[in-house]
C-alpha cells in the first residue's frame, strides 16, 4: 500500500465474508473480518455506528454495525437486498472479499446510559444497529438497570434474528417482548399485535433514569414516541437513529445534511428533542 | 501582513516570472461570458478583476476527477497528477467561498483530493472589482479577504497594493524583487481609501444580514417555497455557478473487464429529485420546495460545520438562473415584497 493511501479516509479496507445466511426473504446477515488480523482484532467502535462497505464496480453505501464491540473480531450486518450495492453483494459468496471503511458516526452515548434503564424499541430493520446495543447491554449487565427488548414485525418470517430473540425470553435479566402484526401459520408463541401495544407490559419503570433507543421504518416514529413521552421519558432520553443517503460518510459529500448537521458525523443518533428542534430530521 | 506597491506596468513581467511556481491560470474571454483558463497567451489575459462563469472552485474542487483506482478489491489512491498551478484574477467573494470549503474539507476527516489541490494552486487576488448588478459581496462582508490567499492585487488605478498572504507568495516576490515597492506612505493608504469609497457607491443591490438568519427561521412554513418550487426548473445551474456548493456524488466507472476500473467524483446537486433518496425509496426531501429550502437554508441561514450562512454575494445565481429563483428575489418574497434598492 503507498503511502497516499494511509493517509486518505476514502480508501476502503479489503475485509472477508466469512459467514452469511438469510435473515428473511429479503434481508441476509453477513459476519465479515478486516484481512488484516490485526485490524480485525484492534478496531474499536460503538453500538449505532456505521461503516462503509464497498464493492469494486458497483460502489459504496453506508451499513449500521450489528455486532457488539464487546465481542471483537468479526463485525457483522443485515442488508436489505434494495440497490445497486446491496445487489451486487448479494451475489457475493463466503470467502469473497469486500472493502470496508468506518466506523463512522456518533453512536450510542453509552457513558450516559449506563446505570440506566434500557428501553429498546425495534420494527423491522431497525434490528440491524439495536441488536447491537442490545448484545452489549447483556454483555455489559451488570452497568445497566431494567433492560426492555420492543420488536414488531409484520409476520413471523419478516423478524429478523427470530431465533436469536426467541432464546434471550428465556434470560431472567430481560424483559423480551416480540410481536408480530399478523400470524398466518397461527404458530408464532409471542404476542400478535402491534409494537406500540408492548408498552402496556412496561411498569413501575423510574422514567428519569431510563433511556429509550427506537429504529425503524419512518412510519413507527411518531406512534413509538408517543407512548415513551407518555411514558414520561425525558426528551433528551429517547434516542434514535436515522437513516439518510450517503456517499461518503466523512461529512463532505452533503447528501445527509439536515439544516447543517450532518447525519454521517453529528448522528446518525439523535434524541427526540433533535428532532423536535429540527423539523426534517423524521 | 507584508504589504507592498507595485507599478501597473509590471503586473506582466511578474505574472511572466510566477510560472516557475506552476501553470498560470486567469480569466479569458470566451463568448459573453469570462472563465479561469490556462493562460499561454498572455493576451488572452484579463487583468482586471471580473465574475468567472465558475468560481475558482472548479480548480480546487473540480467538477469530475478519478478518487481511487481499483483492481479487484484493491484501491489506490489518486494523487499524483494534480498540478502546480498560478490563479491570478480571484476576486475576494471567490476566495470567501474557497475559505468556506476549507473548513468543510479540511475538518474532521481531512480530504487528501482537496487539500493537495489547494496546497498545489497559488492563488492571486484582484479588487477593487466595479460592482455589477447584483453584486453583494458588501452586504455578506465578503469584499476584503484577509487571508486564503497567497498574494492580493488591490488594483488602485495609478499602482497594486500587494498583500502577502502566505509564505509561497512570499516567494514568489523574491523572484523579482526590483518590480515591488517596500515603502508604503500616506499617499497609497489615501488612494486606497479613496478606491474603496468610489467602489462602495456603485453597489445597487443589498441584502440585510444581521436579520436574514432568523428570517429564514420564521420563514419556514411560508408558501415562498411553493411559489419557488412551482417555477424552479430543476437545472441545477445555481448549485454549478456556486463558490460554496460542495456536493458530490461517486460513481464506479469499471472498464471493459469488469476486474479494473475507476471510482469517480461528480458534482452532485441538492436541487435534483434523487438528492436525498435512499435505496428502497424513501426520499427524505421529495418536493422541489423542500429541496430549494435546504438550499437557501445553507446559504442565508446556516452551513458547514461552523453553522454560518455560506453565501458570498458573487451574484453568480442571479445572474444564472433561468427563472429568477436567486438569493435577492428569495429575500424579497421572504420579506413580503420589500426588497431594499440602493447603497448599503
Amino acid at each position: 500500500m503507498n503511502k497516499s493511501n494511509e493517509e486518505n479516509p476514502f480508501v476502503p479496507e479489503p475485509a472477508r465474508i466469512v459467514r452469511k445466511y438469510d435473515l428473511s426473504d429479503d434481508v441476509r446477515f453477513f459476519q465479515i473480518r478486516f484481512v488484516d488480523m490485526e485490524k480485525a482484532l484492534s478496531m474499536r467502535y460503538l453500538p449505532g455506528q456505521f461503516m462503509m462497505l464497498s464493492i469494486a464496480g458497483a460502489g459504496e453505501a453506508p451499513f449500521s454495525i450489528s455486532s457488539t464491540p464487546s465481542r471483537p473480531g468479526l463485525l457483522e450486518f443485515c442488508v436489505r437486498e434494495v440497490g445497486e450495492v446491496t445487489r451486487a453483494l448479494f451475489r457475493l459468496k463466503e470467502n469473497s472479499i469486500v472493502g470496508i471503511r468506518g466506523p463512522y458516526g456518533n453512536g450510542f452515548p453509552l457513558d450516559k446510559i449506563k446505570g440506566n434503564n434500557l428501553i429498546i424499541v425495534v420494527g423491522g430493520l431497525g434490528a440491524a444497529p439495536l441488536r447491537s446495543l442490545l448484545l452489549y447491554a447483556l454483555d455489559n449487565r451488570d452497568n445497566f438497570g431494567n433492560v426492555y427488548l420492543l420488536h414488531g414485525a409484520r409476520t413471523p418470517s419478516d423478524m429478523l434474528f427470530k431465533e436469536e430473540f426467541l432464546e434471550l425470553k428465556e434470560r431472567d435479566d430481560l424483559q423480551c417482548l416480540l410481536s408480530v402484526d399478523k400470524d398466518p401459520t397461527g404458530d408464532w408463541p409471542c404476542y400478535v399485535a402491534k409494537v406500540t401495544k408492548l408498552f402496556k407490559y412496561v411498569k413501575n419503570v423510574n422514567v428519569a433514569k431510563t433511556y429509550a433507543a427506537v429504529c425503524g421504518p419512518p412510519v413507527m416514529y411518531k406512534f413509538v414516541i408517543e407512548k415513551l413521552v407518555k411514558l414520561g421519558i425525558p426528551k433528551h432520553q429517547i434516542l434514535m437513529t436515522l437513516e439518510r443517503r450517503m456517499k461518503c460518510g466523512i461529512g463532505k459529500c452533503g447528501h445527509c445534511v439536515v439544516g447543517h448537521t450532518y447525519t454521517c458525523i453529528d448522528g446518525p443518533v439523535f434524541t427526540y428533542w433533535d428532532v423536535t428542534n429540527m423539523r426534517e430530521l423524521i | 501582513m507584508r504589504v507592498l506597491w507595485m507599478k501597473k506596468e509590471d503586473l506582466r513581467e511578474f505574472l511572466e516570472s510566477s510560472k516557475q511556481f506552476g501553470e498560470l491560470w486567469g480569466p479569458v474571454q470566451k463568448g459573453e461570458v469570462y472563465v479561469y483558463d490556462k493562460i499561454d497567451d498572455f493576451s488572452r489575459l484579463i487583468l482586471e478583476p471580473k465574475r468567472t462563469l465558475l468560481p475558482v472552485k472548479k480548480l480546487i474542487h473540480p467538477p469530475e476527477f478519478n478518487i481511487l483506482r481499483y483492481e479487484g478489491e484493491t484501491y489506490k489512491t489518486e494523487l499524483e497528477n494534480i498540478p502546480r498551478r498560478v490563479v491570478y484574477g480571484v476576486p475576494p467573494c471567490d476566495i470567501h467561498g474557497l475559505l468556506i470549503l476549507d473548513d468543510l474539507f479540511r475538518r474532521y476527516y481531512p480530504d487528501p483530493y482537496y487539500i493537495t489541490r489547494r496546497e498545489r494552486t497559488a492563488i492571486l487576488g484582484v479588487s477593487f472589482c466595479t460592482p455589477t448588478e447584483g453584486c453583494l459581496c458588501k452586504s455578506m462582508g465578503t469584499d476584503v479577504v484577509q487571508e486564503g490567499f497567497d498574494l492580493f492585487f488591490s488594483d488602485l488605478k495609478d499602482f497594486y497594493l500587494v498583500w502577502v498572504g502566505s509564505s509561497l507568495g512570499d516567494d514568489m516576490v523574491k523572484v523579482r524583487p526590483d518590480l515591488f515597492n517596500n515603502n508604503i506612505t500616506r499617499k497609497h493608504l489615501d488612494k486606497f481609501m479613496e478606491c474603496k469609497k468610489e467602489r462602495d457607491e456603485k453597489f445597487t443591490k443589498s441584502i440585510d444580514m444581521t436579520v436574514i438568519p432568523d428570517i429564514m427561521e420564521l420563514s419556514y412554513d411560508s408558501p415562498v417555497w411553493e411559489e419557488i418550487g412551482e417555477r424552479c426548473l430543476e437545472c441545477g445551474a445555481c448549485t454549478m455557478v456556486c463558490p460554496t456548493c460542495n456536493c458530490y456524488n461517486v460513481v464506479d466507472e469499471p472498464s471493459i473487464s469488469g476486474f479494473t476500473g475507476e471510482r469517480r467524483r461528480y458534482w452532485d446537486c441538492c436541487i435534483f429529485t434523487e438528492y436525498s433518496l435512499v435505496a428502497g425509496g424513501d426520499n427524505f426531501r421529495a418536493t422541489r420546495a423542500d429541496r430549494l429550502k435546504l438550499w437557501y437554508t445553507h446559504k442565508l441561514k446556516s452551513f458547514g460545520y461552523s453553522g454560518k450562512p455560506a453565501c458570498v454575494g458573487c451574484g453568480r445565481c442571479i445572474d444564472t438562473c433561468p427563472v429568477d429563483i436567486n438569493v435577492l428575489s428569495v429575500v424579497r418574497g421572504l420579506l413580503g415584497g420589500k426588497e431594499k434598492e440602493g447603497k448599503s
